[in-house]
């Protein structure tokens, strides 16, 4: 009877609907950085934020980085260089300070939210929410029972003012700065963005939600999180991301760093669904220490190009890192994506398994680098890269790049390429399914096995976004 | 005719092949019809064109279900007007179950948003399956993966009987079965016998026939009928042999 309980439980699930993302409001901020990148953009956004002298410097040295490095197009796609870096407004705000409340939003970002589902999503399963509106959270909410207990979610400008002694060890520590040229772009304009703190042993049951939205052209959006979860504590950390549908490229980037101290539980999981003008180029990477374990979960729907490579830095004996990923590349779409696993310890265990869709002339491209030096014993990879392509024009290129020294470790690596066969579409059509829902039947499927490890309320949102792409494919 | 389907002086190819020659019959609601002739006849061709498969093309003839022309519509929109095929070669789908597959197929008959019936169709989905004497496991298969030939089978039948269409064509539904696979199927097709459904059962041998008893036995060569008799036909062609085909009645 399992399947009757998943279906109840189903129609109880929360929609949080991204596919309503395409609708936007007037523009009118308090705070405009301008148009295009230089040291006094970077100078204004420090200031509006009123910080501290060290910072400012990071930002500076950031740019500085930035600007010396080349793009990243001797390995990456050439489309990188359509990116206009002066053409882009790097920050925007209608406010400095987010609101408790979803009363004292303002109207027109209240809609916004409102529209997207996420103040009755809250309502039903989150332990805090905090959502972004184009560079400013604008709301940022977390039950009082989780403050008592010394939780803390936060952006980063009040993390790095008011708890400096904790996220200041590990601001850039993860990704520094230098690591690539969008990691420094980030670490120079970084503005919103989760920074969360979860003291020794508290498990934190539901999850903590940030909602990033795009709401204005030609901007860029780079949030800047940072989790640490203090020894043997657990949580949960979801994200989803929308854009309305703009005539021109918008950009986000992100860094996200995950430190996940002794013994402790980290999971952090990703929906988004950008519109398909959206250059998504994002480094997100964790730290694993002792008996630690670091787990990705990322959905990569929509966007033009998205670049991104979770990554786990197994640090600690014991310690563990796994990313799953599904990426869909819909016509005229890159999904650049995989995962990176740096073992750096005895015992430790890493997992990647990665599926990706190519529909129409869409492209998907896996990434993966697991690196397991001789040093070490004990330490086992495991990496699946299944790729679906629907029609004859999709694409897919893998390019795994394992480097497993010693004669103590073990490495199992195992790629597929498969693809839905007008037989198939024919067979199930003729049950009565529309192609489209043929197509995503058949995607569904083949996305299946990954999406049971989703929280519900992600699985049974990803299956509603697949539909969405695939009725949107077929002609 | 409004309960019958009645194909009438249809021609369809593959490419440039021209495979159904003035193939005319008709199938009324109530009654069981077979389809026999030797291999590359037409008759699996028959099965593909009603159902609208796009690798074949229709150049003339109607095909009336109820009095409704379903050539030349789309395969989901033949099947939603009625028509079942059990198909020879069933594809697999990775990943998505059999209990899903048939949910998803019934609530494309539903109207759009109108609430599905879990429980109920649970109910019913078991009870079937207790009757093709299937186990319960089944339902979290995935799709005709890693299925022998006479689960294949049963797994069409189940749909058959899930789906109730006005009518059905059994493409070669024996092929591949053993004698108890083969009296379980047939005991599925039985069952749905009845005034509102009308058989189209399509096999090379007479051995199906003993179990799914026709109305009307229909010999097909080089793309038409060229006889037509009751049930004893089909016992007939057994001991005669398609030689007899070839040369008595495809010249006649």
């Amino acid at each position: 009877m399992a399947e009757i309980d998943e279906n109840l439980a189903q129609r109880e699930a929360i929609e949080v609907d991204r596919s309503k993302g395409d609708f936007k409001y007037e523009e009118s901020y308090a705070f405009d950085a301008g148009v295009g990148l230089s040291a006094s953009v970077v100078d204004y956004i420090s200031k509006v934020k009123d910080e501290e002298p060290w910072i400012r410097e990071f930002r500076q040295k950031s740019l500085k980085i930035f600007e010396g490095l080349p793009m990243p197009t001797h390995w990456a796609t050439t489309d990188l260089d359509n990116i206009k870096f002066d053409k882009i407004r790097y920050y925007l705000a209608k406010g400095q300070k987010a609101v408790r409340t979803w009363e004292e939003v303002p109207d027109d970002v209240k809609k916004t939210f409102e529209r997207l589902g996420i103040p009755e999503s809250e309502r039903k399963f989150l332990a805090g929410v905090e959502a972004q509106f184009d560079s400013e959270a604008v709301y940022s909410r977390m039950k009082e029972e989780l403050e008592k207990l010394g939780v803390i979610f936060c952006g980063p400008t009040d993390g790095l003012r008011d708890h400096p002694e904790i996220f200041r060890k590990w601001f850039g520590k993860v990704i520094p700065a230098g690591d690539n040229k969008f990691a420094a772009l980030n670490s120079a304009v970084f503005s919103g963005g989760s920074f969360i703190y979860i003291p020794k042993g508290v498990k934190v049951a539901q999850p903590l939600q940030a909602y990033f939205r795009i709401n204005a052209e030609n901007f860029g959006q780079f949030e800047r999180t940072l989790i640490i979860a203090d020894e043997g504590s657990e949580v949960t950390y979801m994200e989803g991301c929308t854009a309305p549908k703009f005539e021109t490229a918008t950009l986000h980037s992100a860094v996200v760093e995950l430190v996940a101290l002794k013994g402790a539980k980290i999971q952090y999981v990703t929906v988004q669904n950008w519109s398909a003008n959206v250059f998504n180029l994002v480094t997100k990477r964790g730290v694993a220490e002792e008996g630690a374990e670091v787990r990705w979960i990322d959905c990569n729907i929509g966007s033009r190009l998205t670049m991104k490579y979770p990554g786990v830095v197994l640090r600690g004996k014991g310690a563990r890192g796994e990313v799953l990923s599904i990426a869909l590349a819909n016509d005229g779409q890159h999904q650049d994506t995989g995962a990176k696993m740096i073992h750096a310890a005895d015992d430790t265990t890493s997992n990647i398994i990665a599926k990706s869709i190519s529909v129409g002339s869409g492209r998907s491209t896996y990434r993966g680098l697991v690196h397991i030096p001789k040093t070490l014993k004990n330490c086992r990879n495991n990496t699946e890269c299944d790729a679906l392509l629907i029609n004859e024009h999709s694409r897919t290129d893998t390019y795994p790049a394992i480097s497993v020294r010693g004669q103590k470790n073990s490495v199992q690596h195992e790629a597929s390429v498969s693809k839905v066969s007008a037989e198939q579409i024919f067979y199930m059509m003729q049950r009565g399914l529309s192609e489209g829902e043929a197509m995503s039947l058949a995607v569904n499927g083949f996305v299946n096995d990954l999406v049971k490890e989703f929280p519900m309320e992600y699985s049974v949102e990803l299956k509603r976004l697949i539909e969405l792409q695939m009725e949107g494919s077929v002609g | 005719m409004p309960d019958s389907l009645v194909i009438k002086n249809l021609n369809a190819s593959i490419g440039e092949r021209p495979i159904l020659k003035d193939f005319s019959l008709t199938v009324p609601k109530g009654e069981v019809h077979a389809i026999m002739g030797p291999n590359g006849t037409g008759k699996s061709t028959l099965s593909k064109v009603l159902a609208g498969h796009p690798d074949y093309s229709v150049q003339s003839g109607s095909a009336l279900l109820d009095g409704e022309e379903i050539l030349g519509l789309e395969p989901d929109v033949v099947a939603r007007a009625g028509l079942f095929l059990a198909f020879q070669y069933p594809s697999e789908i990775p990943g998505v179950t059999i209990a899903n597959f048939i949910r998803a197929a019934i609530v494309a008959r539903q109207a759009k948003g109108a609430p599905f019936d879990a429980k109920a169709y649970y109910t019913e989905l078991y009870a079937k399956m207790d009757a093709l004497k299937m186990d319960r496991k089944f339902t979290a298969r995935f799709v005709n993966e890693g299925f022998s030939g006479g689960e294949k089978k049963r797994c069409e039948i189940l749909q058959l009987m899930m789906l109730k269409p006005k009518y059905a064509v059994l493409d070669e539904t024996d092929s591949g079965l053993d004698i108890d696979a083969l009296r379980i199927v047939s005991e599925g097709v039985n069952r749905m016998r009845g005034p509102d459904t009308g058989f189209l059962v399509i096999t090379h041998y007479q051995r199906l026939l003993e179990y799914i008893v026709p109305d009307r036995v229909h010999i097909m060569w080089d793309g038409r009928i060229v006889h037509s008799g009751g049930k004893e036909l089909a016992i007939e062609l057994e001991a005669k042999g398609y030689d007899w085909v070839k040369t008595e009645l495809a010249t006649a």
